[in-house]
């Protein structure tokens, strides 16, 4: 019998690391990885941050080399978006050109699309020099943009936008966040994360704005952005606009293949799409998660990698739950952001450390269970709680050991660990 | 080019020639091995391209800073003396042969 063949669709981050991990695990079969964008597959956290500044140079972008994927029979087919999903022949098709070919077969396929940045539906927001930033050739357009002096205007406190306000106010610019919640990353973070970010982001000399929304965009005779209209009338400068209201998962082809969606393509503990053949991985995809206890949707590099290597398993014969803990980082202001675990549902937080000094960590708690832990400039507590949730149970603190003026989880790990 | 050798736990070798500048993480990216995921690429917020340097290494390393040293206090397996995080060491020619051991789990 031949060798099983894989297509991979999206080589983004969980798409890369899908067919690097099969090939790691001794995967014999053919190998195709398709994507839509003409460059190598990159990793998209520094299009935020470093890409921007120039201190992450465009040649560290990339995942992994070119070589890589002659070296490990991988078939990189680049600037090709996939059109349709035939689940019954096991078929994709591509969009067609230059005599390429135009259908492929598998006996795996693995869904990996990302999501795209929503659009704010306001008036003006086709005008030139409002922005989106979701791929490279959006950071790219941006860059060019980022000229010290200008104003910058930030639809949305979700992380992306406000990486972006850090960036541009060490590249200069004049910055305006717009958030219509009461508190920035309000799907994220804890209140006590999201008044310290608020802080930093105005010590750093950005404007933030909360409950507040932008009701239009107004250009000049150009056609070029230049004022953002908010609710009560004021208006603000807007050389520069970027959206940062969040993602839409890509799930049409799923969708139009039969396959069940629902923001996200649904997966089961094994990540299979309602299909035996198909993955669905990273940030298309919704899964049940055990640290959740719920059906979740992710868009995180671990999210994303921790996937990869678990349909490679199940690819190979070897299939495990999909169970890693959820963790996530982000850098704005000179603070190392982390969150472990999932905190979404906490009704209770215990802050621990100097938090005057920049250095602390919001213990989040649903009811007596720690459910995750946001970490700013305190790395080991980050980790040790990723380890901490993935033992589980007993090994977890409580909120009155949290709260004691010495804990130190350091110490707290020390005395539990199991031997 | 410098070598570099990662060392499953298994004992399987795989040497690598590591292109300077570079990381001993990007090395091993660079050629699969298995046994270094390296999810954040470098930026020292993961712990996941823990690796141990061999026992007998005489070969000049950098010195561990503060990040690094917390980020090693949680790895998915278990901290030695030798434990560094492979993308805070970079490739020069001075490191030629060194010997890194891959652990057990990364995450
Ligand atoms: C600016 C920015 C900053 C970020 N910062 C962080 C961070 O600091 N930390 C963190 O953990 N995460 C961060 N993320 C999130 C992280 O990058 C994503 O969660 C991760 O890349 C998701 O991986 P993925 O494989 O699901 O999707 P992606 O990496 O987005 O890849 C999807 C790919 O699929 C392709 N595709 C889509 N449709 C088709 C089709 N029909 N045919 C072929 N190809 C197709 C797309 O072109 C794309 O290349 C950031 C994201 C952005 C945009
Ligand atoms: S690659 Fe993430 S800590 Fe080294």
């Amino acid at each position: 019998m031949a060798a099983p063949s894989v297509v991979v669709v999206g080589a983004g981050q969980g798409g890369t690391e899908t067919a690097a991990a099969l090939r790691g695990r001794g995967f014999s079969g053919r190998i195709t990885l398709v994507g839509a964008e003409d460059a190598l597959p990159y990793q998209r956290p520094p299009l935020s941050k470093g890409y921007l500044t120039g201190g992450t140079p465009a040649d560290e972008l990339p995942l992994r080399p070119r070589s890589f994927f002659a070296a490990q029979d991988i078939e990189l087919v680049t600037g090709t978006p996939v059109t349709a999903i035939d689940p019954d022949g096991m078929r994709i098709s591509l969009a067609q050109g230059g005599g390429r070919r135009v259908s492929l077969r598998y006996d795996h396929l693995v869904l990996a699309t990302g999501a795209r940045p929503r659009v704010l539906p306001v008036p003006g927001a086709s005008l030139a020099g409002v922005h989106t930033l979701g791929d490279q050739r959006d950071a790219l357009a941006l860059r060019a943009e980022l000229r010290p002096g200008a104003h910058l205007l930030v639809v949305g406190g979700g992380f992306v936008g406000l990486e972006l306000a850090s960036t541009a106010r060490l590249l200069g610019l004049e910055v305006t966040v717009v958030e219509a919640a009461a508190r920035v990353m309000g799907r994220s973070a804890s209140a006590a994360l999201a008044e310290h970010l608020t802080a930093g982001h105005r010590a750093h000399g950005a404007r933030v704005l909360t409950r507040r929304e932008v009701v239009a965009l107004r250009g000049d005779d150009t056609g070029r952005v230049r004022v953002a209209e908010l609710d009560g009338g004021e208006r603000v400068p807007a050389d520069v606009v970027v959206m940062g209201v969040g993602v839409l998962p890509r799930t049409g082809l799923a969708a139009d293949a039969g396959l069940p969606v629902g923001d996200g393509v649904l997966v089961d503990r094994t990540l299979r799409a309602g299909d035996p053949a198909v993955h669905a991985i990273g940030d298309c995809a919704r899964f049940p998660s055990p640290h959740a206890g719920r059906p979740l949707r992710l868009e995180s590099v671990q999210n994303a990698s921790d996937q990869a290597r678990c349909v490679a398993a199940d690819i190979c014969g070897a299939p495990e739950p999909y169970t890693a803990v959820p963790w996530f980082w982000t850098e704005q202001c000179g603070l190392r952001v982390q969150i472990a675990g999932s905190t979404a549902g906490h009704d209770r937080t215990v802050v621990s450390g100097d938090v005057a000094g920049g250095r602390f960590s919001v213990f989040c708690f649903a009811g007596e269970r720690l459910v995750g832990v946001e970490s700013v400039n305190r790395p080991a507590d980050h980790m040790i709680t990723r380890r901490l949730l993935a033992e589980g149970g007993a090994a977890l603190p409580s909120a009155a050991e949290v709260s004691h003026p010495d804990f130190d989880l350091r110490k707290h790990r020390r005395a539990r660990q199991p031997q | 080019m410098p070598k570099i050798t990662y060392r499953s736990p298994d004992g399987t070798d795989t040497v690598v020639d590591v292109a300077s500048p570079g990381t001993v993480m990007r090395g091993a990216k660079l050629n699969n091995v298995v046994g270094i995921e390296a999810q954040c690429g470098g930026s020292a917020q993961c712990g996941t391209c823990h690796v141990y340097v061999d026992e007998a290494n005489t070969l000049p390393l950098p010195p561990m800073h503060e990040v690094e040293d917390d980020v090693l206090y949680g790895t998915a397996s278990p901290r030695r003396e030798t434990s560094r995080l492979s993308c805070q060491l970079p490739v020069t020619d001075a490191m030629d042969g060194l010997v890194v051991h891959l652990p057990e789990a990364q995450s």
